[in-house]
């Protein structure tokens, strides 16, 4: 069982169903410790005055922000503070819009509810149920560790999980974009591209998705850790096209001559 | 936002990238990586083609999110920026050079493998100048949850047909492309989604990093009570809108420590002047106030229709050509879930000094930075 992270009240309306709050995504990644050569003993960090040298001790480390080039405005707990949302537990979903109302650059972070007791599956997996795979999600706002956060809210299979949202100022939206135009594009050209991209159609399987790097840098600790001289295992080619492609593309480029032809 | 990227993947120890004894010290030292993920917006990433089959579609890469307010700094008692140094704990009395420091993985308790730049060179994933799509699929089969980062792919000027014929298609037929390339030195799974005559990328988590409702071991569902999902039903749809109004998505965090830090500033109360802190992100380098934004958007239009755009400026000044890296963006993000009880555990274990007075954020910086 996973340690949840953070309780709350998610609150929709009058409904409100106590929840917490787990991570989804989990770190998979190699983690090195630096190391002094000469006798192999972890490194230790510490911070410095530039100007002299000198160590810093932790208690005098004050906090601040560089306003503008080269000119600091430390800030003081109090200062701090009165930037900081108030706080609450509370996730507040505010809205229930289309699933393509929220452009995709604006997802950042997958989380999971989980009900907050026995009391609270009733009402969780009956929300759950509710929301479904249904064309809406629900858009939830709520303060946790003194940050703003939003999130789209989601149901999977019988269990709801939190996405959050990047802040709109943070996020480059495509609906700014312009239409493009240009010269134009061909029925036959048309055709053409979409026989290719069917010729390439699969379903989304994750499993696919495997980090190689990090295998074969497992592998290499792997092997040194058992004395053996690593082998570096050499990168995969990159994937080949199918046959079926090939033959599509044949196809494709014959269409394309005769085509040119007719022009 | 993810900082430090670089730092958080296994490539990365001192060498240079790394804010080694020596680069720390120096006044002059390259802003970290942490800029490329806070790049502004309207400088290419990457530039190369998207292939699929033996058509190429030569694009730029372009981060469709920009950085926003000012990063906290740690600062000495007179309000200068400090510097990180290494030490050995067994000899204090000096910083460590980088040749002084080597990368290790701890295989048991004290036990370590060392990893040297070369071995972990000769296994990185091939360069490659290629987006090459391997599958197209429903696009609605993709959940948002594997998305890491979203970028523009914007096309070239002369070019821009083959990308409208792409856009075009994959948008009519509801797919998205799954690709693979790498960018400075690093492999990246993505998706890359057709909006409005627009391609998009978005980079993906691997497939092992989501955990299933299993894996978090939440509970199975009771008999789901129809009376109770007909209340919830309506308290849906007591909600429901149409749109998403984005106004009300804004964090209004940053924009008041801003606020607070320019009183300060405006009654010269607390303001300190002294070199730029070089060791954080360079600050005001890449805010964005929207000017680049509008610019970046204007780059599309140009190029979607045709037009000889000037070529935006690449990366100058940046000493890596091929532009970001945010490969540790995972891994700085799986620390963002953590309590600050463990991470004040991970700190520890890092003996990191100064550890039981950071905040939540300083302490994953700091933890970043010391594995």
């Amino acid at each position: 069982m996973a340690r949840a992270m953070w309780k709350a009240q998610l609150a929709l309306g009058d409904v409100e169903i106590p929840v917490k709050l787990y991570a989804a995504v989990q770190d998979r990644d190699v983690h090195f410790r630096l190391l002094h050569a000469k006798d192999r003993v972890p490194v230790k960090q510490r911070m410095v005055d530039p100007r002299s040298g000198e160590e810093v001790a932790p208690e005098a480390v004050r906090r601040g922000v560089e306003i503008d080039s080269g000119l600091f405005v430390v800030l003081g707990d109090d200062d701090l503070a009165a930037a900081e949302p108030e706080a609450s537990r509370t996730i507040e979903v505010r809205r229930f819009v289309p699933r393509a109302a929220i452009d995709l650059s604006f997802y950042a972070r997958p989380y999971f509810l989980g009900p907050d007791g026995a009391q609270a599956c009733a009402d969780y997996f009956a929300l759950a149920a509710a929301i479904g795979d249904g064309e809406r999600v629900g858009v939830a706002h709520w303060v946790m560790r003194k940050k703003r956060s939003f999130g789209a809210l989601v149901a999977r299979g019988p269990h709801l999980a939190l996405v959050t949202l990047r802040s709109a100022d943070e996020v480059v939206a495509a609906g700014q974009l312009p239409q493009p135009g240009g010269s134009e594009i061909r029925a036959a050209e048309r055709a053409l591209a979409e026989q290719l991209v069917a010729a390439l159609d699969a379903p989304f399987d994750p499993a696919q998705l495997r980090d190689e790097y990090r295998e074969r840098v497992e592998a290499l600790i792997e092997a040194k850790a058992a004395g053996r001289k690593p082998k570096l295992p050499k990168e995969a080619a990159p994937p080949k096209p199918s046959g079926d492609l090939a033959a599509v593309l044949k196809r494709s480029l014959a269409a394309a001559k005769e085509s040119r032809r007719a022009a | 936002m993810p900082r430090s990227a670089k730092r958080g993947r296994a490539k990365s120890k001192p060498r240079k990238a790394e804010p080694s004894p020596k680069d720390a010290k120096a006044k002059d030292a390259k802003p970290s990586d942490a800029a490329a993920a806070d790049a502004p917006v309207a400088r290419a990433v990457w530039s190369g083609s998207i292939t699929f089959g033996l058509v190429t579609v030569p694009v730029e890469l372009y981060s469709a999110t920009r950085r926003r307010g000012l990063p906290l700094r740690m600062l000495g008692p007179e309000g200068v920026p400090l510097s990180r140094e290494y030490v050995c704990p067994e000899e204090e009395d000096r910083p460590l050079e980088g040749d002084e420091i080597e990368r290790g993985y701890e295989v048991r308790d004290g036990e370590f493998v060392l990893v040297s730049d070369e071995e972990l060179e000769a296994i990185s994933p091939r360069r490659s100048r290629d987006i090459e799509l391997v599958r197209f699929v429903d696009r609605a089969a993709i959940d948002p949850s594997w998305f890491v980062r979203p970028y523009f792919l914007v096309p070239d000027a002369d070019q821009s047909k083959a990308y409208r014929l792409l856009a075009e298609t994959m948008e009519r037929t509801g797919r998205a492309a799954l690709a693979h390339f790498v960018m400075r030195g690093k492999g990246y799974p993505v998706a890359i989604f057709a909006d409005r005559g627009v391609l998009r990328a978005e980079t993906l988590r691997y497939g092992d990093e989501l955990r299933s409702a299993e894996d978090v071991g939440l509970p199975a569902p009771d008999d789901v009570d129809a009376k109770r999902v007909a209340r919830m039903r309506r308290a849906i749809d007591a909600l429901a809108a149409d749109a998403l109004d984005e106004s009300e998505l804004v964090d209004e965090g940053a924009r008041r420590l801003r606020d607070v830090a320019e009183r300060k500033r405006a009654r010269g109360e607390d303001v300190v002047e002294a070199p730029a802190a070089e060791e954080e992100a360079p600050a005001a380098a890449g805010d964005s106030e929207g000017g680049e934004v509008v610019d970046l958007l204007a780059l599309i239009r140009q190029r979607l229709q045709g037009g000889a755009a000037p070529r935006p400026k690449r990366a100058a000044g940046r000493k890596r050509g091929e532009g970001e890296d945010e490969r540790g963006a995972t891994r700085g993000a799986a620390l963002q879930d953590e309590t600050k009880q463990a991470l004040l555990e991970r700190a520890k274990q890092l003996d990191i000094p100064g550890r039981s007075r950071m905040t939540r954020d300083e302490l994953i910086a700091s933890i970043r930075r010391a594995s």
